[in-house]
């Protein structure tokens, strides 16, 4: 018996309403998904996450999970890579299967025609693998070559750097990808045990939206995900961000020095994260209004861009920063960049800045919403971080509710300026490590 | 095999004409004006393009184009310098702007009902730009900043660089389009101000707006708003120098510590899209496909990814979009241990494989199925749809050529790739790039 929950879900721009109707539904089988109905383009994106991701690889077997979820699209069933790939592309579909630090990813989009021939494709490639040696080995090369390129990459080498020294041993310390020792000793046991790990229906995630009906959603899914096992390997544990205040420069022959930074963050449930999310759209937020933005690009043409990310992983939080500035000029941004972030600890937001701040972010949420893919991709984003469907509804109350008072205790509570670490590669003039 | 793709192609054949609701005018004053809609959202994207981009500059001022998108950012007669975007912000939209060879263009993605704003603002900022000193100094740091992050940083950047250099002998597709850093280092207020005063003007642009919207609100919006400039009565024929016939082949070898595997680049000269005319685009686009598309069913993916281990990857590419002579690119990474010379040997080898057999029906009705579902899946993003005309509007089309696209592409035979295959790989029209960390991994 099919239980469906229906939340009727208005998203309002400022004087316009424009209706999305979320509906919940719940399988047989206990597979919860959302489902807009969107008939309009004879279309459907479906989304589906499953926690657990490239955390969940064995000890001295990392880069597992990233080369299993890869060899998924590369054989199946009776079809070997190519096999699979002819059947995809005449049936005009795409998958995507990605694997992230706590997340299996899995996406299709497909025409409404042939619905039923692109799902069996899919249930076949999900539950009937074949990590074919040639297809390990093809992929592995792909890997190692996307390896290579990242001990070249400015911004790699630094961001290698500062999750290694953030996060020590603990998965998020290093790369999904692996290292060239630990991808080149992976197995094609190794593979069908990430397999058997990560593709689980233990915590599932599911949105689709586009010409499909939250009547078929529940059948359709307990066909498509039904054989999966039940669970994998518990997560690894929470992990506090262990890098101190200071200064690392890596010295690599180029002319611009990138700059990585951040300390210690929030987690995503806290009950002041909506005023630091507030703080860091004022501090380093997309767009062209932030303060870094202002000083640094807009004032003093050091930069053509400076972002700053509070990132509420799943086991740890940190609020990190990235630049990019010539080496003649690199050691003027990070100044630049420390005194913006102890002039916003020490003294907070104005009201304006407040108010213009609430009007952008309620102003731009609708926004989001202006696609089957973007509408996807965003349901399945929440509740992988268990936000309620209502939440489209009440999202832009929670940003008005914020009051000054609590933007600027959070902003002394939350923003450490002396506890940032700066990881700069480059050949930045006048800057030195401190440790 | 064959009859899963006979009636997957009777499916697609029943599909009604799927074509978009876009509604087109011109203003008195010789601004076009494009109006997509699509009312799934309360959102609309607001665009205006203007009909010059690098490609149109005055010799020794490389940049200009893409260095005067980022001034109009900064102080009218009405607006402070940063207050453009700052009130588009404070109305919950985000804005930008970008330049390429043939066009500058500049956009808002905003709640529908701030349409009138967004067209005050941008109307405003066509004719009353006020550059001062202090702005365009600051901002010119902002732009060799942009070029240090996308070229002097990106060894692949500088190579490609140095190829476009080499493939185009006399058409100006051959500078960046962000500019030579010594050009770019030189560029005075005069230069923006003569180029802002020649070029930005409403017989020079396109107004394209996109979303939940009605052609004729738009229409008397558009009429308020860009319909009281005046046109611009010395504005250039848009004349550029041609290639002349290319002679001789070109090779190069860009050598950069910072490549962290070498890898071979070849171009050829390809003709584009033109109004009337887009067949050979067309047989092109399948060329691409079929030649280096897809790693699985592609010439170049199967051969030296399946059934040798030459290369870790491969590709061909091709975008018929640009106003003048278009380049089709192929690009080879070899495997450990293969040298550039074997993977180059192996990547002609399947070229000349190709041009010599026949295309599998099969992987041709497989194309012409995706190109046909891209069109559906293309109608859930109404920024590309608005991106698609402004584009080729700017690039010498039509509406009437856009709309013809899709058929024109369903239309493709196996003996129009051939042909354009054998005129288009023509190796005294190639350039051939060898990107490299050391001299010895030249060989």
């Amino acid at each position: 018996m099919l239980r469906i929950l229906l939340t009727a879900c208005f998203v309002l721009a400022a004087s316009i309403a424009s209706a999305i109707e979320i509906k919940e539904v719940t399988s047989d089988g206990g597979i919860n998904a959302w489902v807009v109905e969107e008939p309009s383009i004879p279309f459907t994106a479906l989304e589906i996450r499953m926690r657990g991701g490239a955390s969940l690889d064995l000890p001295g077997k990392r880069g597992a999970v990233n080369l299993m979820m890869a060899l998924i699209e590369e054989g199946s069933g009776d079809m070997d890579a190519r096999a699979f790939q002819t059947k995809l592309d005449a049936l005009a579909a795409s998958f995507s299967f990605r694997a992230y630090d706590d997340t299996m990813s899995i996406s299709a989009r497909f025409l409404t025609e042939n619905k039923d021939e692109v799902l069996a494709l899919l249930h076949q490639a999900l539950t009937a693998p074949r990590f074919d040696q040639d297809a390990i080995d093809r992929v592995r090369a792909q890997v190692l070559s996307g390896i290579a390129s990242d001990a070249k990459s400015p911004n790699r080498i630094a961001s290698t750097y500062f999750d290694k020294a953030a996060f020590g041993d603990h998965p998020y310390g290093s790369s999904i990808d692996g290292t060239v020792e630990s991808v080149n000793a992976l197995t094609q046991a190794d593979m069908f045990e990430a397999y058997r790990n990560t593709l689980t229906r233990a915590e599932i995630y599911v949105s689709a939206v586009g010409d499909i009906t939250a009547d078929e959603i529940g059948p359709m899914l307990d066909q498509l995900l039904g054989d999966l096992p039940a669970a994998g390997p518990p997560a690894p544990p929470h992990v506090d961000f262990g890098l101190a205040g200071g200064l690392t420069v890596i010295p690599y022959e180029t002319p611009q020095s990138v700059a990585l930074f951040g300390h210690r963050g929030i987690t995503r449930d806290d009950d002041d994260f909506f005023a630091a999310y507030i703080l860091n759209e004022v501090l380093g937020g997309s767009g062209f209004e932030s303060r870094l933005m202002n000083e640094v690009r807009e004032k003093r043409g050091l930069t053509y861009g400076i972002r700053t990310y509070l990132v509420p992983k799943f086991h740890a939080e940190m609020w990190i920063g990235q630049v990019a500035s010539g080496n003649a000029t690199i050691a003027e941004a990070i100044q630049v960049t420390r005194d913006v972030w102890t002039d916003l600890a020490t003294n907070g937001v104005t009201p304006e800045e407040l108010a213009t701040m609430k009007t952008y972010l309620t102003g731009e949420y609708p926004l989001r919403f202006d696609g089957n893919a973007d509408i996807a991709d965003i349901m399945v984003g929440m509740q992988m971080i268990g936000l309620p469907a209502d939440y489209v509804i009440n999202r832009n109350a929670y940003i008005e509710a914020v009051t000054l008072e609590d933007m600027n205790r959070v902003a002394k509570e939350l923003l450490h300026p002396d506890d940032l670490h700066f990881v700069v590669v480059g050949q930045p003039v006048g800057l030195e490590s401190t440790d | 095999m064959r009859r899963l793709i006979a009636s997957a192609f009777a499916i697609f054949a029943a599909l009604p004409a799927l074509a978009e609701e876009v509604t087109t005018f011109r203003l008195d004053n010789g601004m076009d004006v494009v109006v997509i809609e699509d009312h799934r959202a309360p959102v609309v994207v607001h665009m205006v393009w203007y009909k010059v981009g690098s490609a149109d500059e005055p010799v020794g001022a490389s940049g200009v184009a893409h260095y005067l998108e980022h001034l109009l950012f900064k102080a009218t007669d009405k607006l402070e310098s940063g207050e453009f975007s700052a009130i588009v912000a404070a109305n919950g939209g985000s804005d930008n702007a970008f330049t390429s060879y043939d066009y500058t263009a500049y956009y808002q993605r905003i709640a529908a009902d701030r349409l009138p704003l967004m067209m005050e603002m941008e109307s405003n900022r066509m004719e009353n730009l006020m550059l001062t000193q202090e702005d365009i100094a600051t901002e010119l740091d902002v732009v060799l900043e942009e070029r240090n992050q996308r070229t002097e940083n990106n060894p692949g950047a500088l190579a490609n660089e140095q190829f476009r250099a080499a493939q185009y002998q006399n058409h100006r597709y051959g500078v960046p389009v962000i500019g030579w850093k010594h050009e770019m280092e030189q560029l005075a207020l005069k230069d923006t101000v003569d180029f802002y005063n020649l070029y930005y003007s409403p017989n020079n642009a396109i107004l394209v707006v996109a979303g939940d919207v009605q052609p004729d609100e738009v229409k008397a919006l558009a009429e308020q708003y860009y319909g009281v400039i005046p046109p611009e009565a010395n504005l250039p024929e848009r004349i550029r120098p041609q290639e002349p016939p290319q002679r001789a082949e070109r090779r190069l070898t860009y050598a950069d510590a910072r490549v962290s595997q070498p890898y071979i680049a070849r171009s050829y000269l390809a003709p584009e899209r033109d109004s009337g005319a887009q067949k050979e685009a067309a047989a092109l686009t399948y060329l691409a496909e079929l030649l280096g598309g897809s790693p699985f069913t592609s010439a170049l993916g199967q051969s030296l990814q399946f059934d040798s281990q030459i290369a870790v990857y491969t590709r061909a590419g091709y975008d018929g979009s640009s106003l003048d002579d278009s380049t089709f690119s192929i690009s080879v990474v070899p495997s450990e241990g293969v040298s550039l010379s074997e993977a180059e040997a192996a990547m002609d080898k399947v070229i000349a494989d190709f041009l010599a057999a026949p295309i599998d029906p099969a992987q041709m009705e497989s194309i012409r199925t995706q190109l046909r579902a891209s069109e559906i899946y293309a109608k859930d993003n109404v920024e590309g749809l608005a991106n698609r005309y402004g584009a080729a509007l700017t690039q010498g089309l039509t509406i009437q050529d856009v709309q013809d696209w899709p058929q024109i592409l369903q239309d493709v035979t196996e003996a129009d790739i051939k042909a354009v295959a054998a005129k288009v790989f023509n190796r005294d029209q190639s350039v051939t790039g060898w990107v490299v960390s050391s001299a010895e991994e030249a060989r």
